[in-house]
């Protein structure tokens, strides 16, 4: 029987010990090399959070019907920011703290059916469906520059009709002078009510007279459709001309009450938020100016206005006031 | 046969993976997918990975106290000067793309705005340690006295770790990890020197 393994090479052919050992410890460095860069690179991106993206829609979806609106004096005539920044570019803290989180998490808001209560020092208090609430009213279209307490703003197409009205048809006594507003309290829905990052529910309030301005309005639209869940469905508050976290989002109580009520991030930092918070580039918040803003988009700061640029419709309601203090 | 140093591959991995953040961000930016605010994106995601660095290069000697390995000591410069690389660009998107080189607004924010005053000086902090981070500057400044001028790497990220918790809003749990990661290895630091101590007191 023949050698199975043939004659054998000669030792010309034979690689060399040295080469061998060395192209297998390359292969072995190149793959811990990959491995290594990969691993550390990932994980840097993770801490960063930049693994998570958000979904974003360009338009607001098609299928969705259109609100039957019509055209309001109070707009401002100004680009209005995409609808894919507005939907999800979000501070809506019972989803989670950052901006993509609310467009991310707010699937689990069920936002039909659902009641509001309006109570307190009303004539006529009373739990209503969201729908027979809207049937009520005419729904404007109402342009709004929108500045967050950050430092960032935007122009936001709502649709909406004036707090007022609704107030009007529930008759407030004569002790009403405040109007405290809720956000709906229900972990299933809004994940981060487990957490305790906040007190929950959310609560807001606003004064009577200001409660009762033509330019506040209870918002149940954006860009002509019904609200994203993100953006405060069903129901939300827009105060235009005080700082975005005035804006409570998915209301589930409206109560008019004799003294002023808690607002939550007023309770949570006090000397950062004030009750009022009304938009005022004197007034710097402790940690940064607000001087100026990013209107989202653009690319250099502007100038915030006083008031964010409704100081003739509003700056009456503050006479006398010292907007420092009651900041 | 003779064989190199161990884990050749080691420098040149932490060299690409470090740059994996930068690239990142330019990539998603020039592509607008750092979302509607993409400068306060950037210029967060910059002055986390700075932090992250400065916690990296201050955990190499306490690894060798507990784990006995000694590979991590190999990277630690190339880590502080990405935490260097990564704080510059940090400052530079503040400066240059925030608040557009407006000189009033920025001397505003750093004599009135505690946070924007911490992370300065944090930032300022670290340029002496960038500067004497190579062999020469070892060599000039003697060991022992370029040993303690570089123990200012733990005052920067403690600093770092300040400026993080004034800036945010509310939710601090994202400071407070990086905090007692850092309190950790500060903890092993002096537990070390401690034992070091004892040791050399004992009779032999």
């Amino acid at each position: 029987m023949s050698d199975p393994l043939g004659k054998p090479p000669p030792s010309s052919e034979i690689t060399p010990e040295g080469l061998w050992i060395r192209r297998r410890e390359l292969i072995r460095n190149a793959a811990l090399f990959t491995a290594t860069s990969a691993g550390m690179g990932g994980g840097l991106l993770w801490l960063m959070g930049g693994s998570r993206t958000t979904r974003r829609e360009d338009e607001a979806p098609a299928d969705e019907p259109d609100l039957v609106t019509v055209k309001s004096a109070f707009t401002v005539d100004e680009p209005q920011t995409p609808y894919g920044d507005v939907t999800t570019y979000n501070n809506f803290y019972e989803f989670g703290p950052e901006k993509g989180d609310p467009a991310a998490y707010a699937g689990s808001l069920r936002p039909r059916p659902w009641t509001i209560a309006v109570d307190g020092e009303v004539a006529k208090p009373q739990t209503i469906d969201i729908d027979q609430l809207l049937s009520w009213f005419t729904l404007e279209d109402r342009v709004y520059r929108m500045r967050c307490v950050e430092g960032w703003s935007m122009v936001v197409p709502w649709v909406g009709f004036p707090l007022g009205a609704l107030l009007k048809r529930v008759e407030p006594t004569s002790n009403a002078r405040y109007v405290a507003f809720t956000t709906l309290r229900d972990p299933a829905q809004m994940p981060e009510e487990r957490s305790e990052l906040l007190p929950w529910p959310y609560v807001e309030g606003l004064r009577l007279d200001e409660a009762m301005h033509p330019l506040t309005i209870l918002v149940t639209g954006l860009y002509g459709k019904a609200l994203p869940n993100q953006n405060g469905a069903p129901l939300r508050l827009v105060v235009p001309w005080k700082y975005g976290f005035k804006g409570i989002k998915s209301i589930v109580r409206i109560s008019l009450t004799r003294t002023q009520p808690q607002t939550t991030w007023n309770a949570v930092l006090p000397d950062e938020y004030g009750f009022y918070a009304n938009v005022n580039p004197e007034v710097d918040h402790p940690r940064w100016s607000q001087a100026t803003e990013r209107r989202i988009g653009e690319f250099s700061r502007r100038p915030t206005l006083p008031f964010n640029g409704y100081a003739e419709q509003v700056a009456g309601l503050y006479t006398g006031m010292n907007l420092r203090r009651w900041f | 046969m003779p064989r190199g140093a161990p884990f050749p591959w080691l420098k040149p991995a932490v060299l690409l993976g470090g740059l994996v953040p930068v690239a990142t961000l330019v990539v998603r930016g020039l592509r607008g997918e750092l979302g509607a605010d993409p400068i306060a994106q950037a210029l967060n995601q910059l002055g986390l990975v700075a932090l992250v660095f400065l916690v990296a290069a201050l955990a190499c000697t306490p690894l060798k106290t507990i784990a006995g390995v000694t590979w991590p000591l190999r990277i630690r410069r190339m880590l502080g000067l990405f935490a260097f690389f990564y704080a510059t660009l940090h400052v530079t998107t503040y400066l240059a793309l925030d608040q557009g080189l407006d000189w009033r607004a920025i001397f505003d924010d750093l004599t009135k705005r505690r946070f924007i005053y911490v992370g300065a000086t944090t930032f300022l902090l670290l340029v002496p340690l960038a500067v004497t981070s190579t062999n020469g500057w070892v060599r000039r400044l003697g060991f022992p006295a370029w040993k303690r001028l570089h123990r200012l790497a733990y005052v920067a990220t403690i600093l770092a770790v300040v400026h993080f918790t004034w800036r945010v809003k509310k939710d601090l749990s994202e400071p407070l990890a990086y905090g007692a990661v850092l309190a950790s290895l500060l903890l092993v630091r002096i537990v070390g020197a401690v034992f070091t101590v004892e040791g050399r007191r004992r009779p032999s």
